[in-house]
């Protein structure tokens, strides 16, 4: 099942970097690459529980504000200690100027 | 002597015993691997010690490093609640306290750090406390009960973060440090005095610039009393005073220790086959033209371990990282990068209420702290920590000015040193 929810627009994120969306229960962290392209990611750090929003996004790895724990926004695996588990990613699209993430 | 099953071996199952024992099979080691520590539980990570296990509501377990699946999974032999005693650098031999002896082919020393004690009279009363392992932790909790009077002698790191905790606890808290100011030459005057401004808001009292004689006891409560003649009147004293390096293994094998078991860039003793690294090392730095140091930071623990391991099997790459540290006082952070202490001119940025300093040498970044909330310091602390790896000499101005986003300062060549 699809539940695309409208987050943002795509210029509400920098270029090479990370804003916070909640919705409901959930709370994600949203990507934008140098490359314009957008990622979601769950938004805690799977090591302590950190809010991934305030990290620094380069290339295509988050690092968390915490410990310098690192993932790959793309697919959500966790780069080495002191994470070791992987984040729950989400589906992307950029529609008719807004950004949707697929809460599923 | 048969070296036949002579392995990687790990004395110290720590932050970076744990590490390297993983490292080595990241980078693709496939012979045994043995990881000796004295300590009865799996690798866990000691800085929770003096804040969430303090604080957490429920019964704390330690934050374990490696669990059992992953152990066995890369294969490290996990030696707990076994002291090594000594190294036969000849035969290539670690002596272990239950009478086994273990060969290796390669032997890192990681043994970390231990609580320096005061020597004070008094000072032997079983209500003086320190923290340096998970049981001194549950030990330390099980004290801090509401209503408790607390003394914390030493006014650094440690020492703040179980004052922080105690007050949440709702302990009372006096903090005593002999120095004219808290948290001592590691960190700038002015982010120690927002430091201070902060326990000072939470209800903890500070003195400084005042040390101890003696402890004595009087009925159930201990007195401390100042050289000034004041006499704190508590139930329980936790002394935070600094730490001493463990060498003792490699002191006994007639290694080099000064500060530390002496290491080379690449982090190697004297010996070539013996290696040390983490908190129990003193090593000479690259970035800070070879100034040695011994550091006693969770992230270099682990990159060290990282590092061994690859110098155990045949990298030649000087360690470089640079220094990063963190604590957590109350709702605040504060980290640093790089060593301040190094700078010349400091420059301060805004982050919105959180001060940012900036150490340069001679124009070159050399250190950056701050302390504020997480989501204020973290990243420009992070992308100063990249700018003192490049060797960078940003723009004081540039530095000092909010508006500019030190992601574009980066150089994106590296700069010559
Ligand atoms: C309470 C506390 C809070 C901290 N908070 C922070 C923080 O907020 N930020 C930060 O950057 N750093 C912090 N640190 C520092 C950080 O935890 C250390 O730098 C790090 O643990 C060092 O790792 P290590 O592997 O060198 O030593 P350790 O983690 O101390 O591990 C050494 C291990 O070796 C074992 N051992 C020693 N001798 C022998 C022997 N002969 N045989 C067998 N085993 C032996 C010890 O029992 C120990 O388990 C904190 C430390 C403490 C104690
Ligand atoms: S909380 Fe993210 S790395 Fe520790």
């Amino acid at each position: 099942m699809t539940n695309w929810i409208d987050a943002c627009a795509p210029d509400d994120i920098d270029e090479e970097d990370v804003i916070r969306f909640d919705h409901g229960t959930v709370s994600l962290a949203l990507y934008r690459l140098e490359d314009d392209r957008f990622f979601a990611t769950d938004g805690f750090c799977t090591h302590e529980q950190v809010h991934l929003s305030n990290g620094l996004v380069m290339g295509k790895i988050i690092e968390c504000p915490k410990h310098n724990g690192r993932f790959d926004v793309t697919t959500g695996e966790a780069k080495g200690a002191p994470v070791c588990v992987n984040l729950k990613t989400y589906p992307v699209k950029v529609e008719s100027g807004r950004v949707f993430v697929d809460l599923g | 002597m048969s070296t036949q099953d002579a392995g990687m071996v790990i004395v110290g199952a720590g932050e970076a015993g744990a590490r390297a024992a993983m490292a080595l099979r990241e980078h693709g080691y496939t012979g045994t691997v043995t990881l000796i520590g004295e300590e009865r539980h799996l690798p866990y990570e000691r800085p929770p010690l003096s804040k969430a296990a303090m604080t957490s509501v429920a019964e704390p377990t330690a934050a374990f490093i490696l669990d059992e699946e992953r152990l066995t999974a890369n294969r490290i032999g996990h030696i707990s609640g076994v002291r090594a005693t000594s190294i036969d650098r000849i035969g290539h031999t670690v002596q272990l306290d239950n009478d086994r002896r273990v060969p290796y082919a390669k032997l890192l020393i990681a043994t970390g750090a231990r609580p320096r004690k005061i020597a004070i009279p008094g000072a032997g009363s079983e209500n003086v406390l320190y923290l340096r392992n998970f049981s001194d932790a549950l030990a330390m909790r099980a004290r801090l009960q509401p209503g408790i009077r607390l003394v914390v002698i030493g006014g650094g790191f440690i020492g703040l973060e179980i004052a922080a905790s105690a007050i949440a606890r709702g302990c009372s808290v006096i903090v005593v440090e002999m120095a004219p100011r808290i948290l001592g030459r590691a960190v700038p005057a002015e982010i120690a005095a927002v430091v201070a401004d902060h326990h000072a808001r939470a209800g903890v009292t500070l003195i400084v610039g005042v040390g101890l004689t003696a402890i004595e006891r009087d009925g159930t409560d201990e007195i401390v009393v100042l050289a000034d003649g004041r006499r704190l009147v508590c139930d329980a004293i936790i002394a935070g005073v600094g730490a001493i390096p463990e060498c003792g293994l490699a002191e006994i094998a007639g290694l080099t220790v000064e500060n530390g078991v002496r290491v080379n860039a690449q982090l190697v003793t004297d010996d070539p086959d013996i290696l040390a690294a983490g908190d129990c090392c003193s090593f000479p730095h690259p970035i800070f033209d070879g100034r040695r140091l011994r550091l006693e930071a969770w992230r270099n623990a682990q990159d060290q371990g990282n590092h061994a391991a690859r110098s155990m099997l045949g990298a030649m790459e000087a360690y470089d990282r640079v220094p990063w540290f963190w604590s957590d006082q109350h709702d605040q952070t504060l980290q640093i990068a790089g060593l301040p202490d190094e700078g010349d001119t400091a420059v301060v940025r805004d982050l919105g209420g959180a001060p940012m300093y900036f150490h340069l040498k001679a124009g070159r970044l050399v250190g950056a702290s701050a302390v504020g909330p997480i989501g204020k310091v973290a990243r420009d602390i992070r992308l100063a920590e990249m700018l003192i790896q490049k060797r960078a000499r940003p723009d004081p101005v540039l530095l000092a000015d909010p508006t500019v986003k030190l992601k574009s300062l980066l150089p994106t060549e590296p700069v010559a040193a």
